[in-house]
């Protein structure tokens, strides 16, 4: 029997390894990649819960829709800096990148 | 009944699986790899709380599109980083502090707050029902959403067109 | 139950035996229609007018040295090509081919099976096809390679956007997104005379996801030797070929679902209309190979967004403005 839980606790694993990846890659694109995996993970959650509490499946599936949406626009933009980036650093990792700081 | 259970490990260990790569993975083109499988397990996810039209989306767009910018994105950028390089920062110790905080707090809520509900309740979600919502209740922000994609859309031209001397 | 999962199989190995005899035969049917163009006789030499030529091709490739480049990434080298040629083949899985015949005292549907989102299905598998190239040009560890597997990336991308676009107004008008429904729509009258734009769009964009010309700047043999699959041999570079002519073999039979009315037409059998229609597609693409000159890769570019896909989004703005003033 496969209960809300079971699917919570994906997502949060899920999003905690997102996480994870988000605070310790160097690399700009695999930090994109890995906040795709928390979108991911916020994802499941929105359509388990709609699954599972009423009033139906609806709100939860279209809020997943918006958050693809968000989700295809961010990795454009963000792909866009990070070559940017490259063109102007020759690099893509991120704690090379230090120009601004001191 | 009972077939949905095992089905739910097979896909959630796949899922972590492919994440963990994702994250630790050496090479940049193995992890995109893998995160297409991720992306997949996702999808089948989805299937198993009957949101079909839900995962076709995911696939049509976060392996069909996103993934495949971010693969155009490597071959432009990186060489292949050899053995010695290191691709996870100095900050290993401190987010690993933090993400297992996070994560045993989410659990622990989890544990305490949320009763362990089995019972799907009736979905009236097919496409037809979906698409009319989308249109009367949330028409509001699916138009900001059009317009965000619009922004998008200039903003990653303009970022990423050359500049000219 | 029993009986249900026996029929399916049987129909799952027909209707795969059949396609792969069709992408091994296209390759014959290719080379004489082109002879024919170019004032050739084409193979003659294996069998009647070479008609066993694609069984000598195959058994030549499986005999041939399989080659892996030293640099390369061996694993993603081997995978690729199952990636490019498993989408290809899946496709067919919720295609209609006819309605439904009576065999043994059963109906039996004439589809493997009726998604009720079957046209999301076809586009999402579809949009996989583009990783066996990407990845079998990043893996050879080529210049060549990946100079198409990139080139091939953006064009695929590009071109998926209209090719998603221009099927919009056929959805809207059959109020479905089952290729079962959508066929039964167009009962009296074809989507191709309601939507001709539409179809136009479609069947630009149709031959550029195919890679084939005058699209076929990821393989150009000029520029690029021969682009993503140039370090493959022997049968990894046969899946190549064989996922190529499967996807001709696809996108024909979407547009004959799509457009032409499926396997409905007067006095002959629904799956003789079927495959008369995507036969009839199929030479379109051989005509369109043997005339037109490949694109320059800016012109594929600037065509592909600043005029399909401005067209495709017009065609549905007027698709949907005459709906609702009906």
């Amino acid at each position: 029997m496969i209960t809300l839980s079971h699917y919570l606790a994906l997502g949060a694993i899920l999003f905690i390894i997102g996480m994870f990846g988000v605070l310790t890659r160097r690399n700009a694109i695999g930090i994109l990649m890995s906040i795709e995996l928390m979108l991911n993970a916020v994802n499941l959650n929105f359509v388990a819960f709609s699954r599972y509490l009423p009033p139906g499946a609806l709100t939860g599936q279209v809020f997943a829709i918006f958050v693809i949406t968000v989700a295809a626009a961010e990795a454009a933009v963000g792909l866009a800096i990070v070559l940017g980036l490259f063109r102007n650093f020759r690099t893509v990792n991120v704690d090379e990148i230090n120009l601004m700081k001191w | 009944m009972s077939i949905e259970l095992p089905v739910f490990y097979f896909l959630a260990a796949i899922t972590i699986g492919a994440a963990l790569i994702v994250v630790l993975g050496r090479n940049i083109v193995h992890c995109a790899f893998s995160l297409v499988l991720a992306f997949f397990g996702v999808a089948g996810l989805y299937v198993l709380l009957d949101a079909e039209f839900l995962a076709a989306v995911q696939v049509l767009i976060y392996v069909g599109g996103i993934t495949i910018l971010l693969l155009f994105a490597i071959m432009l950028t990186s060489r292949a980083s050899g053995p010695g390089v290191r691709i996870l920062n100095e900050q290993l110790g401190l987010s690993a502090l933090i993400a297992g905080g996070l994560f045993f707090l989410l659990i622990y809520a989890l544990w305490k707050g949320i009763p362990a509900l089995a019972i799907k309740v009736p979905t009236q979600a097919n496409v037809p029902t979906i698409g009319r919502v989308l249109m009367t209740s949330y028409v509001l922000p699916f138009e900001v959403a059009s317009v965000l994609l619009l922004a998008a859309l200039v903003g990653a031209l303009i970022l990423a067109r050359k500049e000219k001397d | 139950m029993f009986e249900f999962i026996i029929i399916m199989l049987v129909k799952i190995a027909v209707v795969f035996g059949a396609l792969l005899l069709t992408v091994a035969y296209l390759t014959w049917l290719e080379r004489k229609v082109i002879g024919d163009i170019q004032v050739r006789l084409g193979p003659m030499r294996v069998g009647y007018h070479g008609l066993l030529q694609p069984i000598a091709d195959g058994l030549k490739l499986l005999f041939k040295e399989d080659i892996i480049p030293a640099e390369a990434d061996r694993t993603v080298y081997l995978l690729a090509p199952l990636v490019a040629i498993i989408p290809a083949l899946i496709s067919f899985a919720v295609i209609p081919f006819g309605s439904q015949v009576k065999i043994l005292g059963r109906t039996i549907d004439l589809y493997i099976t009726d998604v009720n989102i079957g046209i999301l299905f076809i586009f999402a598998v579809a949009s996989l096809g583009v990783y066996g190239i990407v990845l079998a040009g990043w893996s050879s560890n080529n210049k060549y390679s990946l100079l198409g597997a990139m080139r091939s990336s953006a064009q695929m991308i590009s071109y998926e956007l209209s090719m998603g676009l221009s099927i919009v107004g056929v959805l809207m008008m059959a109020q479905s997104l089952s290729l079962v429904q959508i066929v039964k729509a167009q009962s009296v009258v074809w989507f191709i005379l309601l939507q001709p734009v539409g179809f136009l769009i479609y069947l630009i964009c149709a031959v550029a996801e195919t890679n084939r010309a005058p699209f076929d700047l990821p393989e150009a043999e000029t520029e690029l030797v021969a682009g993503f699959h140039v370090e493959y041999s022997s049968m990894k570079f046969a899946l190549f070929f064989l996922a190529e002519y499967a996807n001709i073999v696809t996108v024909s039979a979407l547009a004959t679902t799509l457009f032409l009315g499926g396997w409905q037409g007067p006095l002959l059998p629904p799956v003789a209309w079927f495959l008369l229609k995507v036969f009839a597609f199929i030479f379109l693409f051989v005509w369109l190979r043997a005339t037109l000159p490949r694109f320059r890769y800016d012109q594929l570019m600037g065509f592909g967004w600043k005029v399909l896909l401005p067209v495709s989004l017009a065609n549905i703005l007027v698709t949907g403005l005459i709906m609702a003033w009906r």
